[in-house]
């Protein structure tokens, strides 16, 4: 099953390796992975993708857990939470398309970032699968580039993940 | 005071009461070498290979439950001291290991004698520190040993830029230590320590399994009287040997892939199984859905949660510290008004005397060929079962295990998790130097002493009257043990030509030599040997080349599919 999992850890050259060291290790996989500083400048907060058996999730997370500079793991997953993902996507945007291409960004909710007489460029957030809809819907002819964040997440309501 | 930074690294090991560092000099440890030759608190000990100075402290730390020291310096001292460490995590063994690094300014520029020792390291570590600035070595230093010792014991690296180790700073060593992110669980959940007393104490067939963590917790005591409360056979794996004393008439030898008939048939056919600070590794428990197919409760205590529920599903999982958790388990017992139920016991002992009437280590001696299990025997009988007892990797060390009976936690000193060829020697070093008035024994093969022979030399410099028992059968035996059994005895690589004349070996580094051919010799040569007290003496045993370790379980097969010696 797919989860998510929430860190918090120590703002230390070095802690990423040791988490991503961690799942390349043990063979656990990661769909994604992303990191940046708290408002506390000590503190990073990571939110991994993983997929694994019952048992492979819990291991995941004593395991992180046992990371020395780890200071808090949550799942996710566990309750109810949001999950937001951005995307870049630079398409070819010429003649028909172009309006075409304008009207799917509104569907979607996306906002032209950037133009050129033959590009738009689409800055798109959302769940991992309304990025892969949007994908799904273009012509893939006119895909140049995508660049994708992976998932960030946070727990809803009063599930608060802080020291 | 200012002071540079090796000396606030040297000044942190005399507060840490360090007695003995084990290392090897370079380029990017002489300022830490000049601060050690100006003191005298901390004594050195130049060992011949990195890999051997982490080893000796690694057998200096079991065998005394101190955190060992290993200084090495940068580049291939670091890479060279990699399986000492790796060695020692795989164990839970407690070390700091002090590495040089170039100076700051050259990191990353592939400088002369340069590796990333931090990553290198990492996966074997329990946690590893680049300092970047004098002014962090002494609270670094503080966490290295806190973490090593703390928790589940581990090996913690500390690498030393050379800049970083000449640069002056103010010296205050701080008398605390705290990790946000670090507060491991010493006492266990009481209301699971109650349901775990409860299924112990209405269990008719009830089993104990204890590992490497009640050396390391200290907890022999508890878990003896615990053992002796419940009227339970108590087992031990390879790294749990001497935490319960196995003279006991309640001792049921080593389990696992070479354990005895009585061990495995009990850890498969108990109602209640407690597991004590062990891990149910692949080679104590087997095939895991063997293992799981019968019924039985589980009960784990274990300082580590990633240990609990990693291969084996548990029903009563207690995190805490061994000692601690049995402690609290044995008051509730004690208060308990109920009592393990007698009859069933009885005709559980029963059960168990049948599976160990079949004798299970026995084997057939010789009047020719000197069989490597009476060597042992020998050993036990000549030193009473009291010596300090090493060993490297192979049948010599199943061997040694099932057939030394250790009756104190401590004296078993040997690789068990990474199984690390050339441990024996350096690790024996270490204990010897910890207890100078113990008899200290390093059992070994002609392949394994092979791998960190120099540091005969290092024995000679520092009067280490070691005895190496050397079971030379020319082969590599385990390795030629599982040709035989599983290749259709192709003895792929596995003959040892062109040995080297060990009694001349011997001598040219110093030391005695003997070499014993007949059966009839052994005990005289082991007498011989233990009667030079000053002396580190090798004895050659040529031993039975055919032999094999019995009983087996082959990997990957079942606890209760075993090979027994007669069944070949």
């Amino acid at each position: 099953m797919r989860h998510i999992i929430s860190l918090l850890m120590e703002n230390e050259a070095g802690a990423l390796s040791r988490v991503a060291g961690l799942f390349s290790a043990r063979g656990y996989n990661i769909e994604s992975l992303t990191v940046a500083p708290t408002e506390d400048e000590t503190m990073s907060r990571m939110t991994i993708v993983t997929r694994g058996s019952d048992a492979i999730i819990e291991q995941i997370k004593k395991q992180l857990n046992k990371l020395i500079e780890v200071v808090a793991v949550v799942d996710l997953t566990d309750g109810d939470h949001l999950e937001r993902e951005l995307m870049l996507v630079k398409l070819r945007a010429q003649g028909e398309a172009r309006e075409e291409l304008k009207r799917m960004a509104d569907i979607f909710r996306g906002r032209i970032i950037d133009v050129s007489d033959k590009t738009y460029t689409i800055e798109l957030t959302g769940t991992g699968s309304k990025l892969d809809s949007f994908l799904q819907a273009i012509d893939r002819g006119l895909i140049l580039e995508t660049v994708r964040t992976g998932s960030s997440g946070i727990g809803r309501g009063d599930r608060i993940l802080k020291l | 005071m200012e002071l540079t930074g090796a000396e606030i690294a040297i000044r942190c090991l005399q507060e840490e009461g360090v007695e003995y560092v084990f290392g090897y000099p370079g380029g990017a440890v002489l300022f830490i070498y000049d601060a050690l030759f100006n003191q005298e608190k901390v004594k050195h000990v130049l060992v011949r290979h990195e890999q051997a100075a982490v080893h000796a402290a690694d057998g200096y730390s079991r065998s005394t439950d101190k955190v060992g020291v290993a200084l090495v310096t940068s580049g291939p001292g670091v890479t060279n001291a990699v399986t000492g460490i790796a060695t020692a995590y795989m164990d839970s063994i407690p070390l700091v290991v002090i590495s040089g690094q170039v100076p700051t300014s050259f990191i990353g520029e592939d400088a002369f004698q340069e590796v990333d020792a931090v990553g290198i390291t990492r996966p074997c570590v329990k946690h590893n520190f680049l300092v970047k600035d004098a002014k962090d070595i002494a609270s670094t230093l503080k966490k290295a040993f806190y973490l090593a010792k703390s928790g589940r014991p581990g090996p913690v690296l500390v690498d030393i830029p050379k800049d970083v180790s000449n640069q002056k700073v103010e010296f205050a060593y701080p008398p605390v230590v705290n990790i946000r992110s670090y507060h491991p669980e010493k006492h266990g959940d009481v209301a699971q320590i109650k349901r775990a007393a409860q299924l112990l104490i209405e269990a008719k067939r009830p089993m104990i399994y204890a590992g490497g963590g009640v050396v390391l917790s200290d907890a022999s005591k508890p878990l003896t009287d615990l053992v002796r409360l419940l009227g339970a056979p108590c087992t031990n794996t390879l790294m749990g040997l001497g935490g319960y004393p196995a003279t006991d008439k309640q001792f049921v030898g080593m389990l696992g892939m070479h354990g005895t008939y009585e061990a495995n048939m009990g850890m498969q056919n108990c109602d209640v199984l407690l597991a004590v600070g062990a891990r149910f590794d692949d080679r104590v428990i087997g095939n895991v859905a063997h293992f799981a197919s019968v019924p039985r409760k589980i009960i784990h205590i274990d300082i580590d949660p990633a240990s609990i529920s990693k291969r084996v599903q548990v029903d009563v999982p207690i995190v805490g510290d061994v000692g601690h958790v049995l402690g609290d388990l044995l008051a509730v017992l004690h208060s308990s008004k109920q009592k393990p139920d007698a009859v069933a016991s009885a005709a559980w002992w029963k059960q168990i005397d049948e599976w160990r009437s079949r004798n299970s280590l026995t084997y057939k001696n010789s009047n020719e060929l000197i069989k490597p299990q009476y060597v042992i025997e020998k050993l036990y009988e000549i030193t009473h079962g009291e010596a300090f007892v090493t060993s490297d990797v192979g049948q010599h060390q199943m061997w040694a295990a099932q057939y030394y009976k250790f009756n104190q936690p401590r004296r078993w000193i040997n690789s068990g998790g990474l199984g690390t060829m050339g441990f024996g020697l350096p690790a024996a070093m270490g204990v010897q130097l910890a207890h100078p008035e113990a008899q200290v024994a390093c059992v070994t093969g002609e392949g394994s002493i092979q791998m960190n022979i120099q540091e005969l030399s290092t024995c000679k410099q520092f009067h280490l009257p070691i005895k190496v028992i050397a079971l030379n059968n020319r082969y590599l035996g385990m390795v030629r043990q599982w040709q035989q059994f599983f290749h259709g005895n192709r003895y792929s690589e596995s003959y040892m030509d062109a040995l080297p004349d060990f009694v001349k070996l011997a001598e040219a580094y110093g030391h005695v030599g003997i070499r014993v051919e007949k059966p009839s010799d052994v005990e005289g040569a082991l007498r011989e040997a233990f009667a030079r007290k000053n002396d580190l003496v090798f004895i050659d045993f040529r031993t039975d080349s055919t032999e094999n370790v019995f009983p087996m379980v082959p990997g990957g097969k079942g606890l209760s599919e075993i090979i027994f010696a007669e069944d070949l």
